[in-house]
């Protein structure tokens, strides 16, 4: 039974992931005086679109098509590499963060693709303001986890969030605050939130990720939308799992809960930093990011001395 | 602690490269005085109190009040609030305080100390916030700015030797502090003559003496 | 008794700041400055009276007593010719050519004080047992010296004194961080040893290499930044050219000289402490460098004041070089020279910027038909600057130009001398067309006084060329046995 825990972790992340959007709309209805969304909205949306049948433009070809199910699967595979709280993840192997990495890149990828494979101006804006500022966010997460790496000394995502438990902290509380602090802003910047992105913007000159499933309809953009969710879920795993309590010990429903409680939380934080924040000029957004980096790398200069 | 304060620089100088403010970059200089300020209460060393509060005291004082407050004074009166044509740009100066720290961290590996210390970032980190200082003084054109990259500068040597060499006669250092006071001073103050003179403060367009100009550049 | 040397200016300076009446404060400056000379002459030349000097972290030995007496001498022939420069620039605001623009002159109070204080802070200096003490000293004549060079209320002058503050004090703060390496090399002491000259040339005091090394590194280039050493001299024409003349002299024969002595108290550990080789190495970079680069800017000059500037670059090379090849006595002998004659060179500019009311090269022309007496200090100056018999350069110069020879490596005396050739051609080429011609002035007349100062400094130079008294080569062969023996 107990190695099937971490199975069981899965399927709390699958089910729960995106009550995480619910979260942050609620918190942002909550702040401009609105009653909002109930909390399981994104649930009902994926349900309607999963009923409907997609609609394909005479125009897209076959990656337009494969592409909201190869970036699933992608997400979904990353997500048997995330440890949950005081838990191990499904699989791990020394290395294994260079997969998750990119795995979550192969589902940028595929979404990339299908954007373009379009043929609409809008999504190829869109697409490649995305690719611009991956490279950024993306060296940001590795820097990132080398740091993690490098106070945990091991390589591989399990061994730091969850065989390292609380140790990761000894080396240096300081300077890992600030990794969990780049951890969030890259994933701020991952999931197209604020202030690099505004998921709630109307006009498609200014949006990334939400041009890019425009020409998506049914269950295509029912599989975009969840694997936005579980790819928030498991960025916010990383600094979720760093701050987890693992002198706590909880059992196996105190442990999902902790760690449930923990995501909600940073997308609480989330939903507030939108209803505080705007978004910032794009020009402004490669300056945030190699701001980011610079943070990371010191951070890791810091750990890896 | 001492290594969260010592974190804390580094996020000051990264912060003071990436800013083009000047207001925001005093604050960010009271505040980096003001945290170097506190190190020696964090230091465990044979020091008698009176003298450890004494020299607490006097360096917040100097380097987290009469300095920065001095600094603001002069911005506001020769009233310059940003740096507007920097030589680097943000990102690349934010870079570039990233590679100071790393070469700092290469240099204090090469340069062991031979006793025991608080903490081992401590060298690293006084080097890289002079080194901070240092391109500071390079990269901006803005008179005022250079003065705090200035002040940067002698923030970390300062960081550098009350971290380590708390030890040496107390006359001394303060002399040292009372010298940088004074020569923040008398920057200051031809600060202001540099602007009522010519009603600027970029010391880029302050071109007129060089070698080999057969004319002398008249000044806009 | 020798921190009179300090004390006596200090005071008579900030009295100076308050002092009303011109003429008292003016007195007051040259009766310093008198007492100062002879005091330090005396010092100098009889050691016995302050041979055991020593209270705190004051104390002259031989290599301070001989710094000391130079620029002494110096101050007190600048001083004299600073009353004169500075009756006449009381009476008239003046015009600058080149900016056609009328401007005012600091409070001359203010100027005198500074001078004094300018005078205590290089005392200080040379005073100085400890090391924290002599970088106070330092940056103190850098703030000081400021406002002099500021003098002359104009934009080019505040360019100037802009440059001058910033550099040096970025150089003198990496010296402080010379100093705490020092500091932390010191440590296997005992935790909190004193980082004075007397405590660590004691008996059985070993430094740490590498940060006695790495503190060597970072004193050179910041005192050397205030010393001129290329390629951190880049203040140093502007700062030279702008000042009055009076400044001029003093930083480029006062000053730079100082500064050399702050290398020169580092050195002193390194030698003991068996560094010599490696201090000697980055001697000569810093030393051919620096004469590299005077020379190159030396050839096509347009500025006679930048020239001297440049001039002062070369021989602050010089001074390193005869160090790296291992000949201190020379490079004592050619500090002094160098600050007599630069000097009288910096005087003589000082009256003929006075006459022909430009600094450029170009308009001067005929010194010798229309002031005669500064027609033949200024050739004579630069002649004698350049390394002429039986001028005090020669003498030293030849001095360092045998050590080189005797150093081993033929290469050395053969870039030496071709760079002296270099700057030979460059300012006696200059000194004959500004000297010679048809004056590019109508006549003008200029009192023989303000250039006696110049005409004496020359003869000092002179004197030191043809005789060696006895007492002053014990003076300079002791100042050279604290660097390691003489050449």
């Amino acid at each position: 039974m107990n190695n099937l825990y971490p199975l069981f972790n899965v399927i709390i992340a699958l089910a729960a992931a995106p009550l995480m959007f619910g979260v942050i709309n609620r918190i942002k209805a909550f702040f401009s005086g609105r009653k909002g969304p109930p909390l399981l909205q994104l649930y009902f949306d994926i349900g309607k679109l999963l009923c409907k049948g997609a609609v394909y433009s005479r125009t897209t070809g076959v990656f337009f098509r494969l592409a909201p199910s190869a970036g699933l699967i992608a997400v979904l595979t990353a997500l048997l590499f995330i440890p949950c709280g005081a838990y191990p993840a499904v699989l791990f192997f020394p290395g294994d963060m260079v997969l998750v990495v990119y795995l979550l890149g192969a589902q940028r990828f595929c979404m990339l693709l299908a954007a373009l494979d379009t043929g609409s101006s809008f999504e190829g804006m869109g697409a490649g303001r995305d690719a611009h500022f991956s490279v950024f966010s993306e060296a940001v997460l590795f820097l990132c986890l080398a740091a993690m790496s490098a106070a945990s000394g091991s390589v591989s995502l399990n061994g730091m969030l969850f065989t390292a438990g609380g140790r990761i902290w000894q080396v240096s509380p300081p300077v890992l605050i600030v990794v969990v602090f780049v951890l969030y802003i890259v994933l701020l910047a991952e999931n197209y939130r604020v202030p690099f992105d505004d998921p709630n913007t109307h006009l498609e000159l200014t949006m990334i990720h939400e041009v890019m499933a425009l020409d998506h309809g049914g269950p295509d953009l029912a599989m975009l939308e969840y694997a936005a969710a579980l790819k928030f879920w498991i960025l916010a795993s990383l600094p979720a799992g760093l701050l987890f309590p693992h002198g706590m010990k909880p059992d196996f429903f105190g442990n999902a809960a902790l760690f449930l409680g923990l995501i909600a939380l940073t997308a609480a934080l989330t939903g507030a930093l939108e209803s505080c924040a705007a978004r910032l000029r794009l020009v402004k957004v490669p300056q945030m990011l190699t701001a980011a980096a610079a943070l990371s790398v010191v951070a890791l200069i810091f750990l890896a001395k | 602690m001492l290594d969260g304060i010592l974190m804390l620089l580094v996020l000051f100088n990264l912060f003071s490269l990436g800013s083009t403010r000047i207001s925001a970059s005093i604050r960010v200089v009271a505040y980096q005085g003001a945290a170097i300020g506190v190190v020696p209460l964090f230091l465990p060393g044979k020091i008698p109190g009176g003298i450890l509060v004494t020299i607490v005291l006097v360096t917040l004082l100097i380097k987290a009040g009469i300095l920065p407050w001095f600094l603001r004074y002069a911005q506001k009166r020769v009233n310059v609030r940003r740096e507007e044509k920097p030589f680097v740009g943000a990102s690349a100066s934010i870079l570039s305080g990233v590679a100071a720290l790393g070469t700092a961290f290469f240099i204090s590996s090469r340069l062991p100390i031979p006793f025991a210390v608080a903490s081992p970032f401590i060298v690293p980190v006084a080097l890289s916030v002079s080194l901070t200082g240092f391109f500071i003084i390079i990269s901006r054109a803005e008179a005022l700015s250079q003065v705090i990259g200035y002040l940067i500068l002698e923030n970390g040597i300062y960081l550098f030797g009350i971290a380590l060499l708390l030890e040496q006669p107390l006359l001394v250092e303060l002399g040292m502090l009372l010298d940088v006071f004074v020569g923040i001073f008398v920057m200051g103050i031809t600060v202001f003559h540099i602007s009522r003179e010519f009603e600027h403060t970029d010391t880029s367009r302050l071109s007129g003496l060089a070698d080999w100009l057969p004319e002398v550049k008249r000044s806009e | 008794m020798a921190i009179l040397l300090f004390l006596a200016p200090f005071a008579a300076g900030l009295a100076a700041f308050v002092i009303k009446s011109d003429r008292f404060r003016r007195r007051l400056l040259f009766s310093v400055a008198c007492a100062h000379a002879v005091f330090s002459l005396y010092l100098c030349l009889f050691p016995s009276g302050g041979e055991d000097y020593r209270w705190l972290w004051f104390g002259l030995d031989a290599l301070g007593r001989y710094f000391t007496a130079v620029f002494s001498l110096l101050f007190l022939c600048a001083s004299f010719y600073a009353v004169i420069y500075l009756k006449e620039e009381k009476s008239r605001p003046r015009e600058k050519k080149e900016e056609g623009l009328l401007f005012n002159n600091a409070p001359e109070a203010a100027f005198t004080g500074c001078l004094l204080v300018f005078l205590a802070s290089m005392s200080l200096l040379a005073l100085s047992r400890h090391f924290g003490l002599i970088w106070i000293a330092m940056e103190a004549t850098t703030l000081v010296s400021a406002p002099l060079i500021y003098f002359h209320r104009q934009r080019s002058s505040l360019e100037a004194t802009w440059k001058y503050l910033l550099i040096c004090s970025v150089g003198i703060a990496l010296a402080l961080f010379g100093n705490l390496f020092l500091a932390v090399s010191a440590s296997g002491q005992g935790p909190g040893t004193e980082i004075s000259i007397d405590r660590l040339l004691g008996p059985g005091v070993r430094l740490d290499p590498l940060w006695l090394k790495a503190g060597f590194i970072f004193v050179l280039v910041g005192y050397g930044t205030k010393m001129g050493l290329a390629p951190m001299h880049t203040w140093l024409p502007d700062a030279h050219s702008e000042a009055p003349s009076v400044a001029s002299a003093l930083l480029s024969g006062a000053l730079l000289n100082c500064a050399f002595l702050a290398i020169l108290r580092f050195y002193q550990l390194c030698l003991a402490n068996g560094l010599g080789p490696f201090c000697r190495e980055l001697f000569l970079i810093f030393g051919i460098l620096s004469m590299a680069v005077a020379a190159v800017f030396i050839i096509g000059q347009s500025d006679y004041k930048r020239l001297l500037a440049y001039s002062s670059v070369e021989h602050m090379g010089i001074l390193c070089f005869a160090v790296a090849v291992g000949t201190a006595y020379g490079s004592m002998l050619q500090a002094a020279n160098h600050s007599f004659l630069k000097g009288a060179l910096f005087i003589c500019a000082g009256n003929i910027l006075a006459g022909f009311r430009s600094k450029k090269i170009a308009d001067v022309r005929g010194i010798a038909h229309i002031m005669p007496w500064a027609g033949v200090l200024w050739f004579a100056g630069i002649l004698a600057i350049c390394g002429m018999p039986p001028f005090g350069a020669f003498l030293s110069e030849w001095i360092i130009l045998k050590a080189a020879f005797s150093f081993g490596n033929l290469w050395l005396p053969a870039v030496y001398l071709f760079l002296l050739g270099v700057i030979f051609i460059g300012m006696t080429g200059t000194g004959i067309r500004m000297t010679f011609g048809v004056p590019s002035i109508p006549g003008g007349k200029k009192s023989f006084l303000s250039l006696l100062p110049a005409l004496l400094l020359l003869l000092l130079s002179l004197f030191l060329g043809i005789y060696m008294p006895a007492a002053l080569d014990v003076a300079v062969s002791g100042a050279a046995a604290l660097l390691g023996g003489q050449g």
